[in-house]
């Protein structure tokens, strides 16, 4: 996703386009951007939740198996709110 | 990609450059992009699940087995975009 951020780049140079296109080309490439970071994150939540769930590949993914990939998810997004959190804690106490 | 493509984008010497034409380049690229992670990634992974001690060459049932992890593993991203997006979903409705 390293080409998005030459995209930004662009923008600037390009003294071709009219303000208002500029303009809207950025508002475009943030909408592109955000997509990517969604699709970058299922990527990540692919690595660590298909070891945890897949088991052998057969000829479909059964129930137990998509229930799994759910959940793995939604605990993965609590774990990090929870270390978040967390971390807070420790840094305002002061500790290291 | 970034010298001399102002003509690529509809640009005629001098010309504005049209977002729409910018934009459609920039979704292929990022669509190129995203399957070469994907096939990366599911490489990686159907090669674990699949082939054991490798041998001289695949045989039979490691070719099936990552023909049937393949499509798994697209199925597998698909409950995990969907998952993801409920969450993100019910995480803006709470805020």
């Amino acid at each position: 996703m390293r080409r998005l951020r030459k995209v930004g780049n662009w923008t600037r140079k390009m003294a071709e386009l009219g303000e208002a296109d500029e303009a809207e080309l950025q508002r475009l490439v943030a909408a592109e951007q955000q997509k990517a970071q969604f699709t970058a994150q299922v990527h990540h939540f692919m690595e660590l939740c298909w070891d945890k769930c897949v088991e052998k590949p057969g000829n479909r993914l059964d129930s137990r198996t998509e229930n799994c990939l759910s959940s793995c998810v939604d605990r993965f997004i609590d774990t990090t709110l929870a270390i978040t959190s967390r971390f807070a804690q420790i840094v305002q106490r002061g500790g290291q | 990609m970034e010298g001399g493509f102002g003509s690529d984008f509809g640009g005629s010497g001098g010309g504005k450059l049209d977002p729409g034409l910018i934009m459609e380049q920039v979704k292929v690229q990022i669509a190129v992009a995203n399957a070469q992670e994907l096939l990366q990634r599911m490489t990686d992974k159907c090669f674990r699940k699949c082939i054991g001690k490798p041998g001289g060459s695949l045989d039979n049932s490691e070719q099936k087995c990552i023909a049937m992890c393949m499509d798994r593993y697209m199925d597998a991203w698909n409950t995990v975009s969907r998952a993801y997006n409920s969450r993100l979903q019910r995480e803006r409705a709470n805020m």
